[in-house]
């Protein structure tokens, strides 16, 4: 058996920047639906993917299925390689210091979920405080309120301008001395909003508090480097970086980790059970009850070896560009309004049309073969706070194209001419 | 417009979209109950007068789709005037039509056949039922809330 790599490296991988050219490995792409050409541009929702990452599954249940950590036998050694080398590579994505930084979880909620019943829950007392933002996630917002409620602790929440800015003086305030932690979003899944996290982080920690980053919207858009960040823990989920769903990565520093109990007991998390007491494994693995994800995390890393070879530099460029472009287009339609106008944005845009509800906009342009979303996009205190009960989102990946933006656009248009 | 994009938006529910007919708060309403959908976010309360036993008058505000307005558009005419036990009956025929369980007769609904195309949209039947979900709670337990999911 080959020890160097389990699950040997996956199919052909575009080796140029030229990131349309990247939608032969896309099979979905190429369906129809409704007889149309299927334009799918629900990314920040989940994205499609690879041939590659579909293949590494694939072969790893043809080739290596077995449990990790357990067997003495040939398979379970060559799955243990192929799921500890999945986090060695998701720490090299991340820049993390060390592999035992990176916990798996089935997505960013459950990190965040992980990071607020073990982190916060051992350090609130009654009237500490735990800082988010308006423009949070659910996932961002529930876990914390859980803990909150359970502490008698306080959910402070930073205001966001009518473009869907962070107030960043407000933030620096709400900082105080009784803050436990700030949870923060780096990319907005309902806006776009890029937020200056380094500098959100950097005045955390001038006075002492720990930084919880919320990559889900990020990580598939943006080189992320943790340590050049600094935070305490970033999270992301694989299924929006073009890796399957049911696998994510919490990324937590060390100190933090050693320090956090357990989150759930059972087998794996342990070095010794008897009744009376039970030791602990040693960090990741204290955080990794039961059997993993071993399929999730080989797609992950087959999805990061694919992302990592067309460049994230690149990938972002291309979107930013689309972004761009769907801006203008979108934006001179009579009627329509884009919903967050940050100057940091990345891959969404969010409008709305005078007349025309966005669930009747989904279903027109579903007609015409294109995926978005509609709704309220998991962030209602966000919608409540720019007086909206609902928007459309058009999000995009790195195979969408300007072709695709057109037909979004005439898709926009034939709304408006339905409900005239 | 594709054909099966004509059966969902039919002139009469884009027209009841664009103009709700009793789309009015009614302050002395004996009978009031909120609807929600969470899943899209739809939300809207509907004022019931009865006397008698029968729908004397009857209004709703909100926000929603398309199919959620309309519905609650045409439900509201359709109400005005019947039983208590007409409507939950008409509740019956108007979920049977639009979920497509093919127990109604054919016709019998009027203007409410306009949403017969909802049955080939599944993930619209909830947003054309939310007003007749609103109503019934108000009718049987005024101030209650309605939720589709």
């Amino acid at each position: 058996m080959n020890r160097s790599s389990a699950v040997p490296a996956a199919g052909p991988i575009p080796d140029v920047p030229d990131v349309p050219r990247a939608r032969d490995d896309f099979p979905i792409l190429s369906r129809k639906v409704h007889g149309k050409q299927l334009v799918y541009l629900d990314n920040a929702s989940t994205t499609q993917k690879p041939r590659a990452v579909i293949a590494a599954i694939r072969r790893y249940y043809f080739t290596s299925n077995s449990n990790v950590h357990r067997g003495v036998h040939s398979l379970s050694d060559r799955a243990t390689q192929a799921y500890e080398e999945a986090r060695g590579r998701v720490a090299r994505f991340l820049n993390a210091r060390e592999d035992r930084e990176i916990v798996f979880v089935r997505g960013a909620t459950e990190a965040i979920n992980l990071v607020a019943q073990t982190f916060g829950s051992g350090h609130l007392r009654e009237g500490d405080e735990i800082l988010v933002t308006e423009m949070e996630h659910h996932a961002n917002i529930v876990p914390w309120q859980m803990v909150c409620d359970r502490a008698g602790a306080i959910l402070e929440v930073v205001p966001v301008s009518t473009a869907g800015e962070l107030d960043l003086a407000a933030y620096e305030r709400m900082l105080s001395p009784r803050t436990r932690l700030a949870a923060v979003t780096h990319v907005s899944n309902a806006l776009g909003t890029v937020n200056p996290v380094r500098e959100m982080i950097g005045m955390a920690h001038a006075r002492g508090i720990p930084v919880l980053v919320d990559g889900a919207q990020a990580a598939p858009h943006i080189p992320v480097d943790v340590r050049e960040l600094g935070c305490d823990f970033y999270v992301f989920s694989g299924h929006k970086l073009y890796g399957p769903t049911g696998i994510g990565v919490l990324y937590g520093k060390a100190e933090h980790l050693e320090a956090m109990p357990p989150y759930q007991g059972g087998g794996d998390m342990i070095l010794r059970v008897t009744f009376e007491k039970t030791t602990y494994n040693a960090i990741p693995w204290k955080f990794e009850a039961g059997t993993p994800d071993i399929a999730g995390a080989v797609g992950l890393r087959a999805a990061i070896d694919y992302l990592d070879a067309i460049g994230l530099a690149a990938v972002s460029a291309h979107e930013g560009e689309l972004l761009g472009y769907a801006t203008e287009e979108v934006g001179r339609i009579p009627g329509v309004r884009i919903v967050g106008t940050a100057r940091e944005k990345a891959g969404i845009l969010s409008f709305v049309a005078e007349g025309v509800h966005p669930h009747d906009i989904g279903t027109v342009l579903d007609h015409e073969g294109v995926a978005i979303r509609a709704g309220h996009h998991c962030a209602m205190p966000l919608m409540d706070r720019l007086g909206l009960p609902a928007t459309a989102r058009a999000s995009f990946g790195l195979y969408n194209t300007p072709a695709e933006v057109d037909i979004l656009a005439a898709g926009i248009r034939k709304a408006r001419e339905i409900f005239r | 417009m594709t054909v099966d994009l004509r059966s969902l938006y039919q002139e009469i529910i884009v027209d009841h979209n664009r103009r709700p007919r009793n789309f009015r708060e009614i302050p002395d309403a004996d009978r009031t109950a909120h609807g929600d959908n969470p899943l899209c976010g739809d939300r809207l309360t509907v004022y019931v007068n009865v006397r008698g036993g029968v729908i004397r008058d009857i209004g709703f505000v909100g926000n929603g789709c398309a199919i959620s307005t309309a519905s609650a558009s045409l439900m509201t005419e359709a109400l005005l005037g019947r039983t208590e036990q007409e409507a939950d009956a008409l509740f019956v025929k108007f979920h049977d039509l639009v979920a497509g369980t093919g127990r109604g007769a054919p016709g019998s609904l009027g203007k409410l056949e306009a949403f017969a195309g909802v049955r080939e949209f599944p993930v619209r039947v909830k947003c054309a039922t939310l007003a007749w979900h609103t109503v019934r709670t108000a009718l049987n337990t005024p101030g209650g809330t309605a939720s589709t999911e």
